[in-house]
């Protein structure tokens, strides 16, 4: 074996597991143990739509440099399912190793000549050493943590402090799994060589940083924001949003004394009516919700379009997956952009929000609420599958307790007494955005009948085609006004200072933050710019108006933010370059760096600006 | 119909515990066919809501999509309304209820609304027994795209192109029974002496109160052969019982046969007074309600009247322990967990 670089807290781990053989907590551990170090680290569960049974991995990335994307090349597996066995040898780069479960030999058709074998008789040292089966199983995941822990020199303090914290209140379960953790260090004491080249060392890179998945922030997010209705419908990878908002509504909206709660969660029959509750909650004048993936949305989609015509505040959490259909449900993409920037029939627009880290899911989640009250209209976010269901390195939460909900132009009695006449839709500030009121609120003033239909500035149904026509124009009044409000792009650099430019979005900034390194590594320079939202602001077109080339990395097969970006900004398509990754696995940095130097390599005239 | 409203109201019409005449309750002018029976459905909401004294802007009422779904327009102008899309009145009923618990939900739905495209919602807005009142104007058949068969057109019912339906028709009544609706009604358009006091009992109702009123179709389903005419409702309809709706604190005056009397008390202290015109039938037994459509069905008759309730049921805020006060009403400092608190959830996650 050779001793590649300098390898200390720069190596990707990956565990080949049968899922529901409670893989997943031990692998947490190892991963968490890892983030305690101080070393920036980042887990993805690579997972079949499947309860029990099949294979399933989970793939670590350890980064001293804080690059939190995922990176090709694995150079440990840690092999326990002989039904993946074969590719799983194969994915190890030369040079790398390949950790097993020794207890039966090795058959020839799993040797490699390039890597190095690290067998540890897994099942016998558990029948040895245990007697209930279920333990039996268990432990042979929690002995290959502790063997980790002696080969990466993971500090065995840190993982028993994480045991401790992990059952709390019982106890008397940390003595077995300290013995696993010792029976793995042991093995590896007594047979191999420790500690590997590959290894962690303590550092202090994390800060104050959290490590939590976006969907659990996502329904945080929901209950700071004040959302009291949630209406959902199970689907991967969104379930565990609502599953969230729950549980942290469980600990802060029930009443200790009488039990009664300031939230209703209804589990509906399907993704149609859960937007319907969602609409029908947010038009009572009370925040509510609804999460869903890609099969969700295509059924919300009639409702989306009452919603923005009728103009009801509504909030909807799309947690993207692979598509079309039934796709791959759960692996990740970003490519419901078009499905959700367009949803339902007629001329339709919607917002939309695309966080990158958990913190930014908090925060928008709580923005979204406030916009979709402001703008009398839905608001989608999208995120995806990688950020929702994956455990991220990410900022801590904040909340200014000084911030208020803004609820947007909603007119109580006092307010009507003083109106002569009230008007649904009548642009009284010339925003595009008109005054509401919730039902209850006057014995005989602000009632009005809400419908999806054409109707005047009254709310009264009309087919006179000149007052559609004004309603619909105000409507696009209302968009532009949104622009000013959404969440501004992150810029790389204060101006425009080189010739090509990347934009970017959601969970590709990871890989792309890394790509510009990589790029610069190879004096390949480059502006960047991160979109949070759409409709796009004038910073957007400034951007793309101030570079020969804008590469637009995204993570589906059409190209679907572009499309976008040439639709709404009408931005030349020539100097528009896709780079795409579908094959729904996270991008990587590599990915776009080699897709960004093939295609400068056909352009010589490229050069830096200045 | 007409387009002109007649501004003369009687001068001398009398005013409800709240001080409003019945015209107060009134909507826009209808636009419906003349002689529609959902004109006089709606008729019976106003009169019904005028004689319960309710505010109307603390009515909220729903509908989805189709001409039954237009009339929610024509009735109480004070109460906010939201025509939503096809089929999807419950769910959007379903999130107003959730946010606030203070107001009478009252939704209207067809059958093409219900039975076809809103089946799905249907069903489990009976299941969450969600308070509201929900009326289906049923006439067998899709107006406003000039007379398709719906699925409550009764199988071998011919329509006017002269069509005959082949298929089994769906009985909303007894299938919200089946579904444990927990206030169940039928009724005829053409019968408001019936139909007031139902609306009203059910308006009173804690939970689902579901009546399903055949309402015909003048202009598409008004021909001989058809059994949601006029005619044949007519000379089929069955009664269970005459229905009077007494309001809490009156005293009963009405005074029946012995043993052919039902008071049925609701939660409040209101009562349901039947006399009973059905044998073997008690409206608080489920399984007789059951049966006492059925045999009525059997018989090619429509039985009408209350058909089932139970007075003592938990709604859906009851069942989710939703707080007392509406959650449309709750504020930030209700709200927000603070700063602090996500300090400490920020410690948890390191």
């Amino acid at each position: 074996m050779s001793l590649i670089d300098n390898k200390v807290n720069d190596f990707v781990v990956r565990f080949a597991n049968v899922n529901g053989t409670g893989s997943a907590s031990a692998n947490f551990l190892f991963t968490k143990a890892i983030f305690r170090m101080g070393i920036p680290v980042t887990p993805k569960n690579i997972f079949p739509s499947n309860i029990q049974g099949l294979p399933t991995w989970y793939e670590v990335r350890i980064s001293e440099k804080g690059y939190l994307g995922r990176r090709e090349g694995i150079d440990l597996v840690v092999s326990v399912n002989p039904q993946s066995m074969l590719n799983d040898v194969a994915s190890v780069r030369p040079g790398g190793y390949f950790l097993y479960d020794s207890s039966k030999k090795l058959h020839d058709q799993y040797i490699r000549e390039d890597i190095n074998y690290i067998g540890i008789p897994l099942m016998l040292m558990c029948n040895e050493a245990y007697t209930d089966p279920r333990q039996r199983q268990l432990f042979k995941n929690i002995i290959y943590v502790g063997a980790l822990a002696a080969l990466f020199e993971i500090e065995f303090a840190v993982l028993e402090e994480l045991l401790g914290e992990q059952f709390k209140g019982k106890e008397k379960l940390i003595p077995a799994n300290v013995k696993a953790l010792k029976l793995g260090v042991d093995y590896i004491h007594a047979n191999f060589k420790y500690p590997l080249d590959i290894r962690v060392e303590r550092r202090d890179l994390i800060g104050d940083s959290i490590m939590i998945d976006g969907n659990s922030a996502c329904g945080l997010g929901a209950v700071y924001a004040g959302a009291t209705v949630a209406a959902w419908y199970p689907i991967t990878p969104s379930t565990s949003v609502v599953e969230a908002f729950s549980s942290y509504a469980g600990e802060f909206r029930v009443d200790k004394i009488t039990g009664k709660k300031n939230v209703a969660i209804v589990q509906a029959e399907d993704e149609l009516a859960a937007i319907g509750m969602v609409i029908g909650a947010n038009w009572n004048g009370a925040r509510s919700f609804t999460a869903t993936s890609g099969p969700g949305l295509s059924l919300m989609n009639e409702f989306l379009g009452l919603a923005y015509f009728a103009e009801i505040p509504t909030v909807l959490i799309d947690v993207q997956r692979t598509g079309p259909s039934t796709g791959m449900p759960t692996r990740t993409q970003q490519s419901d952009i078009l499905e959700a920037a367009y949803a339902s029939h007629g001329d339709t627009k919607h917002v939309l929000l695309f966080p990158s880290t958990p913190k930014e899911c908090f925060d928008l989640t709580v923005d979204a609420f406030d916009l979709a009250e402001q703008l009398q209209t839905p608001v989608i976010m999208l995120t995806d599958l990688d950020l929702g269901m994956n455990d991220h390195v990410s900022p801590p939460f904040v909340w200014d307790d000084k911030r208020e909900y803004n609820r947007g132009k909603v007119l109580d009695a006092a307010a009507l007494d003083k109106i002569v006449k009230f008007g649904r839709y009548l642009d009284v500030d010339n925003d595009g955005i008109t005054y509401r009121t919730y039902p209850g609120t006057h014995p005989s003033k602000g009632s009005f009948f809400t419908r999806g239909t054409s109707r005047d500035e009254y709310a009264t149904y009309t087919e006179d085609g000149a007052a559609y026509q004004r309603n619909v124009d105000r409507l696009i009044k209302k968009w532009n006004t949104a622009k000013s409000i959404v969440p501004a792009p992150q810029l790389y650099q204060e101006q425009s200072q080189f010739a090509n430019g990347i934009l970017f979005f959601g969970t590709s900034q990871y890989a792309a933050e890394e790509a510009i390194d990589l790029l610069n590594q190879k004096q390949i320079f480059v502006d960047a710019i991160r979109i949070k939202s759409f409709p796009f602001n004038e910073t957007v077109q400034d951007f793309i108006n101030s570079h020969e080339k804008v590469f637009v990395i995204e993570q589906n097969r059409d190209a679907q933010m572009k499309s976008l970006l040439l639709i709404e900004l009408g931005a030349d398509p020539q100097k528009m370059i896709s780079v795409l990754n579908y094959d729904g696995m996270p991008i990587t940095a590599d990915n776009i760096f080699k897709q960004i130097t093939k295609n400068l390599s056909f352009s010589p005239e490229f050069k830096i600006k200045n | 119909m007409t387009y002109i409203r007649p501004k003369f109201r009687h001068p001398e019409l009398i005013k409800n515990k709240l001080g409003y005449t019945v015209d107060y309750y009134e909507g826009a002018l209808s636009t419906l066919c003349a002689g529609c029976g959902h004109d006089s459905i709606s008729a019976g909401i106003i009169q019904a809501c005028y004689e319960m004294n309710i505010e109307p802007h603390k009515l909220a009422k729903l509908s989805g999509i189709g001409c039954s779904s237009k009339t929610p327009a024509y009735v109480l102008s004070n109460s906010h309304g939201f025509n939503s899309v096809h089929g999807r009145m419950p769910s959007v009923a379903t999130g107003a209820n959730l946010a606030n618990n203070d107001l009478i939900y009252l939704g209207v739905s067809g059958d093409g609304d219900t039975a076809s495209i809103g089946m799905g919602q249907f069903v489990h807005v009976i299941r969450r027994n969600l308070n509201m009142l929900y009326i289906v104007m049923n006439n067998g058949c899709y107006g406003l795209t000039k007379g398709q068969d719906s699925a409550t057109a009764d199988q071998g019912s011919k329509n006017k192109s002269g069509n005959i339906n082949l298929f089994e028709s769906i009985d909303l009544a007894s299938l919200s029974i089946e579904l444990g609706a927990t206030f169940v009604a039928q009724s005829f358009s053409g019968d408001k002496t019936q139909l007031v006091p139902l609306i009203k009992a059910a308006l009173n109702h804690p939970g689902f109160a579901f009546i399903n009123v055949i309402s015909p179709c003048v202009t598409f389903n008004n021909n001989v052969g058809s059994t949601k005419s006029y005619d044949y409702v007519r000379q089929h309809v069955e009664a269970t019982a005459t229905v009077d709706f007494v309001p809490e604190m009156t005293e009963i005056t009405t005074t029946y046969e012995e043993g052919t009397t039902k008071q049925v008390k609701m939660h409040d202290g209101s009562y349901i007074s039947l006399n009973k015109l059905a044998q073997d039938w008690d409206p608080l037994d489920r399984l007789s309600a059951m049966n006492a459509v059925q045999n009525a069905r059997a018989k090619g008759e429509i039985l009408t009247g209350l058909l089932y309730v139970n007075p003592d049921c938990s709604d859906l805020h009851e069942m989710l322990q939703t707080s007392d006060r509406p959650l449309n009403s709750l504020t930030k400092s209700d709200l927000c967990p603070g700063s602090e608190m996500l300090k400490e959830i920020n410690a948890d996650l390191r």
